[in-house]
């Protein structure tokens, strides 16, 4: 297949996401309007009520960086994917010279690339807007927010895969997002939690996702076996990912 | 002659369900070929083999020599498809369709003259989501032809059709034949298959149980019955009532 008919799929697989809205406006407004909203508000940004004599802002930022990461592949993939193959998108692609591995290339490139300008966006405008620190150690960050994004675009292929329908598919992300965000401490940040509930939640993907990225935020590596096990759900995901989903 | 669609002895079942039994067939070049039969014959599970979208459980299927399950990447580009049903994207437009789908190969038709042939250009910009039924299934002929394919397999063609329409269609399939392509059609209007088809395999529970030209089915079947004059649809109901296999 040539690299013309890649950039044509992934060119109009990209209109479509972008005439669906959800992606562009939860993935990519909503998150930087959030941190605007939590910027106005003087509880966030006096040190006085931070963690470690820091601004509950700070604290925020990079869990938002995982709300963009878990709002991009868990609210727009599985249903994307559901219906295509509910549709028969996929089936169809089968009889064409393009299989429809191809497709959910495109999608997983387009999941990268948004999450991708919805995190630049966001930590411009914290750092512009609101004086909080760039991340001190940038290739950790990155790596880190690459690990958390193929984590979750894993699990949402798991999803897509064991769904039958769009619908389903829709529910499922959508609750799996507020739990992954509940771990990842969007109501009540990891540091403020209890130990108990503090263990269960760097476990998770995007409890592991958000401690790394506030390490890097911080100025040092995150633990190699918190890079291990955002590495291991990447691994797990794509297998049991590969292994599960259906063209039809 | 040389025969571009091969198909021997060919088995497929689902579970404990047999859905082909034994079905043979040369399809030759140029031909237009009708696969006719009820409801739950098998018609559609044998051609998703010729496809390549399923695999056989015995027999032996070639197309241009080709193994469809296993030489893929070569038959998709001389073998156009149009399936049964919607298979786009809600939002994808005509002309986006249209378009994606012809950079999808090495030598694809023209694109304009296929919109016109087809009475797309109107409906260039609407998105699939709002065609009707009659403007879904032109795309999806529009589709299986972009390609420019040397043989075409169209499953039920004119399904959804006005009257009009159909007959629309049925000459630009002739046309598309006298290009030189060679078409597997696949149908339960007999009309049609009178109207198009040089030769039709009748499958019923899974087995071919005529193989002929429109004419001498029906001329069979005129003797049989002990009339003047009989149709295909007399020719086809006395072949497959007796089993007719309703799923």
């Amino acid at each position: 297949m040539s690299t013309e008919t890649m950039r044509r799929l992934t060119a109009t697989e990209f209109t479509l996401f972008l005439r669906d809205k959800v992606g562009p406006i939860f993935g990519v407004l909503f998150p930087t309007a959030l941190l605007c909203v939590f910027g106005n508000i003087d509880f966030f940004t006096d040190p006085a009520n931070g963690v470690d004599g820091q601004p509950l802002l700070y604290t925020y930022t990079p869990i938002l960086v995982g709300f963009v990461i878990a709002m991009l592949a868990l609210n727009t993939l599985p249903p994307t994917l559901a219906s295509y193959r509910e549709q028969g998108v996929l089936r169809r692609l089968r009889t064409t010279p393009v299989g429809p591995a191809q497709v959910l290339g495109a999608q997983f490139a387009i999941c990268l690339g948004t999450a991708l300008v919805s995190v630049v966006l966001l930590l411009t405008v914290a750092r512009l807007a609101f004086d909080v620190p760039l991340p001190r150690l940038p290739v950790a960050f990155a790596l880190s927010a690459v690990l958390a994004a193929l984590a979750l675009i894993g699990v949402a292929v798991v999803v897509a895969a064991v769904t039958p329908t769009a619908k389903a598919a829709n529910a499922i992300g959508s609750v799996l997002f507020y739990v992954m965000m509940f771990f990842a401490g969007l109501w009540l940040p990891i540091e403020a939690m209890p130990p108990a509930l503090r263990h269960v939640s760097v476990a998770t993907p995007l409890g592991a996702a958000v401690q790394a990225l506030a390490d890097s935020t911080e100025g040092h590596w995150p633990p190699v076996w918190r890079l291990l096990l955002l590495a291991g759900y990447v691994v797990v995901t794509a297998l049991v990912g590969v292994r599960l989903f259906r063209w039809e | 002659m040389t025969a571009v669609i091969e198909v021997q002895e060919l088995h497929k079942r689902y579970g404990e369900k047999v859905a082909v039994d034994d079905v043979s067939f040369r399809v030759e070049e140029g031909e237009i070929f009708g696969i006719l039969g009820s409801n739950g014959a098998g018609k559609t599970t044998t051609v998703e083999c010729v496809e390549g979208l399923r695999r056989a459980d015995g027999g032996t299927i070639r197309v241009f020599g080709l193994d469809p399950a296993r030489d893929r990447s070569e038959l998709t580009q001389r073998l156009g498809v149009q399936l049964q049903g919607a298979h786009l994207p809600e939002k994808l437009r005509v002309g986006e369709a249209l378009d994606l789908y012809r950079s999808f190969y090495r030598r694809p038709a023209d694109q304009a003259a296929l919109m016109g042939a087809l009475g797309l250009e109107s409906i260039r910009k609407t998105r699939f989501g709002k065609l009707s039924g009659g403007q879904q299934q032109r795309l999806s002929i529009a589709l299986a032809l972009i390609g420019n394919p040397r043989v075409a397999v169209l499953d039920e063609l004119t399904t959804g059709l006005d009257p009009r329409a159909r007959r629309e269609t049925w000459r630009l399939i002739e046309d598309v034949r006298a290009s030189g392509v060679t078409i597997l059609l696949v149908t339960h209007f007999m009309d049609e298959a009178e109207r198009l088809c040089d030769r039709v395999a009748v499958i019923d529970a899974g087995r071919v149980v005529a193989l002929d030209t429109p004419a001498a089915l029906t001329k069979r079947a005129a003797a049989d019955l002990g009339v003047e004059r009989a149709s295909l649809e007399d020719a086809f109901v006395a072949l497959t009532g007796e089993h007719a296999d309703v799923d």
